[in-house]
């Protein structure tokens, strides 16, 4: 049984319409991410699981029940905000005890559990503090240690790493995964950032528009992305529009400009079901500049470097191949190729994707 | 060029002096002469003396007046509130239609001179031939301390995170339960504020009350306006300075307690 399922979800603002007929299960335990651009309906989904929006239609359950009528403070959720909420005018132990005064904990469990949570988070010391006094990394932190305190059915996650700094969300990243993964709460992450998305999901559900584009485990959204737009979205990719002309039993004969004829695993293109307009879709990181010639079953097409983008241990570079321009990201050591150069783009066909056209 | 701009400063300090001695000058003359011995209120002073404290504290018109003045200012600071804390939470936290307009009207006490306000509401109530009486009273210092409370509030209330209401909602606590465990607490620099403005400019007023009281209620101001009629009365004197102490000073405290609730609670 789900422990989250959207059912035909709809919800309209007015006349605007935030989430189209969504559906989705999500499995008791699984860390699921939301992932989108803003204004794509991740966070409207979040706030109808939470309780602070009603959907217009469809139904939410939860554990196998439906929601929809209960207001949120009998949903038995934890939720974590961009902004850490907590009570500033409460101490750390009061501010994680919160969820406990509602459900008829002893108090000497309260303090044993308030211990344990601010533990989990490791912050064991700060319980007499108020919010203010400490950074904002410690604040999510208690924030998370307030939802999780109360054992909630689902733990929802709003952009919680967002206000933090660069480094520091890092860290979070690894630690939130940690925690999650250690008491083993159903969790809905949304996020606009791709990385903290691969990076700590069991799933991922890429949203635009207001619409899902496509569910699935990290690699598999990464490597075979069902669309342009998830392409796009998660990390740079090259499209371009070519044809099928052939479909076999393991591999799909391609045929698109500067690479000519491609044979790439049937797997990559579970979309195409016979010849016709198709778009081949090759990773920045997927295309690797050389100077040397080309080794067996590699395709190589000479192009000339336009712009360097040069980014330490990693370089992103801007490429001419006939008429077209290409991304290629490639780690490098030493030196990149500087602006100008001739060399040739090689590209294993196994490692690209294709799309119906 | 430069001697000149400073002679201009100059010339603005000493400017801006006279017009504080002007606006003080006359408080500070009641303060001095409320202990002056003689039997006169004014200079010259003959002698310290609590002498008139003393008279004041035994003459019943006025400590009947006092006690008037201050249960109304108590019940005023009390409805006002309650209601401007209402009126607030509905226009900031849900959508009301019609909200500015709302909000427009229940501001709009402040902008309306005092007079037109009072005579207005006499005439309405004459109209619904309703007579005069201590409700009436307390519902027209109401309708003119209630902007103060809302303006406080209402600012105070969008400070506050919707989130952190939220929070506590996803971590069981009833949306009665969120108000009393969170929002109140939060707005109560605020609500406190707010309350002290009511009490004040109740027990301070005159205009809207000599129009409305009814016959033999008398508050402080309108008291020592009816003994102003007869003769000056070094009482007087001293009923300022009370008077003085309370409009001043509880606004101060209350000011001074806000300020570290609200430190206290990280702003």
């Amino acid at each position: 049984m789900s422990a989250v399922t959207l059912n035909n979800i709809v919800k309209r603002f007015g006349t605007f319409t935030a989430v189209h007929q969504s559906s989705l299960e999500i499995a008791e335990g699984a860390f699921v991410t939301l992932l989108g651009p803003s204004g794509c309906g991740k966070t409207t989904n979040l706030r109808m699981i939470a309780g602070l929006l009603d959907p217009t239609e469809g139904e939410i359950l939860i554990g196998g029940k439906r929601v929809n009528d209960v207001p949120i403070h009998k949903r038995n959720l934890g939720l974590v905000f961009q902004n850490y909420a907590l009570f500033p005018h409460k101490t750390v132990a009061e501010n994680v005890a919160f969820g406990l005064k509602y459900r008829d904990v002893p108090s000497g469990d309260i303090r044993r559990r308030v211990q344990d949570a601010l533990e989990l988070v490791q912050l064991p010391n700060v319980g007499e503090r108020y919010p203010k006094e400490l950074s904002g990394g410690q604040q999510q932190r208690i924030a998370l240690a307030r939802a999780i305190v109360i054992e909630p059915d689902v733990l929802l996650l709003d952009e919680p790493l967002s206000a933090l700094d660069a480094n520091l969300r890092e860290d979070m990243r690894v630690e939130l995964k940690r925690i999650q993964e250690r008491i083993g709460v159903t969790t809905v992450f949304v996020t606009h950032d791709q990385s903290e998305a691969l990076a700590m999901s069991d799933q991922i559900v890429v949203m635009s528009a207001g619409r899902v584009e496509q569910v699935g485990a990290p690699q598999e959204v990464y490597n075979t992305p069902s669309s342009e737009f998830v392409a796009n979205f998660l990390g740079a990719s090259n499209i371009l529009e070519g044809k099928c002309t052939d479909i076999g039993a393991d591999k799909v004969a391609l045929e698109a400009p500067i690479f000519g004829k491609l044979a790439i695993p049937a797997e990559k293109a579970p979309l195409i079901k016979g010849p016709g307009p198709a778009k081949l879709v090759v990773r920045a990181e997927k295309l690797q500049l050389s100077q040397s010639p080309a080794p067996d079953g590699v395709v190589s097409v000479p192009a000339h470097v336009e712009t360097v983008d040069y980014q330490g241990q990693a370089v992103r570079y801007f490429v001419r191949a006939g008429d077209t321009q290409l991304q290629a990201i490639n780690m490098i050591d030493g030196y990149p190729f500087a602006e100008g150069t001739e060399v040739n783009l090689l590209l294993r066909p196994q490692d690209c994707a294709a799309l119906p056209g | 060029m430069r001697e000149g701009a400073s002679i201009g400063w100059n010339l603005v300090r000493a400017w801006t002096v006279l017009v504080y001695i002007f606006m003080f000058l006359p408080v500070a003359v009641v303060v001095l002469l409320s202990f002056n011995a003689s039997q006169f209120g004014s200079f010259p002073m003959t002698g310290f003396s609590f002498r008139w404290f003393v008279e004041l504290a035994q003459n019943d018109a006025i400590l009947r007046a006092f006690r008037t003045s201050v249960v109304l200012g108590l019940l005023t600071a009390a409805i006002s509130t309650t209601l401007g804390v209402l009126a607030s939470l509905a226009l900031v936290r849900y959508r009301v239609p019609g909200a500015n307009m709302i909000s427009t009207l229940l501001i709009a006490p402040i902008l309306v001179p005092e007079v037109v306000l009072a005579v207005a509401l006499l005439l309405f109530l004459n109209f619904l031939q309703i007579n005069k009486s201590f409700t009436l009273l307390l519902l027209g210092h109401v309708i003119f301390t209630l902007p103060f409370v809302i303006l406080v509030v209402q600012a105070r209330l969008v400070s506050i995170k919707r989130d952190i209401e939220e929070a506590a909602m996803s971590l069981g606590a009833s949306p009665r339960q969120t108000f009393f465990q969170v929002t109140l607490p939060l707005m109560l620099p605020a609500v406190l504020a707010g309350a002290l403005f009511a009490f004040t400019i109740s027990f301070d007023d005159i205009t809207g009350t000599l129009f409305w009281k009814p016959g033999g209620v008398e508050t402080v101001p309108t008291q020592i306006f009816a003994m102003l009629r007869n003769s000056i009365s070094p009482e007087i004197n001293a009923l300022g300075t009370v008077m003085i102490l309370m409009t001043v000073g509880l606004p101060l405290l209350g000011l001074a307690l806000a300020r570290k609730l609200s430190t206290k609670s990280g702003g």
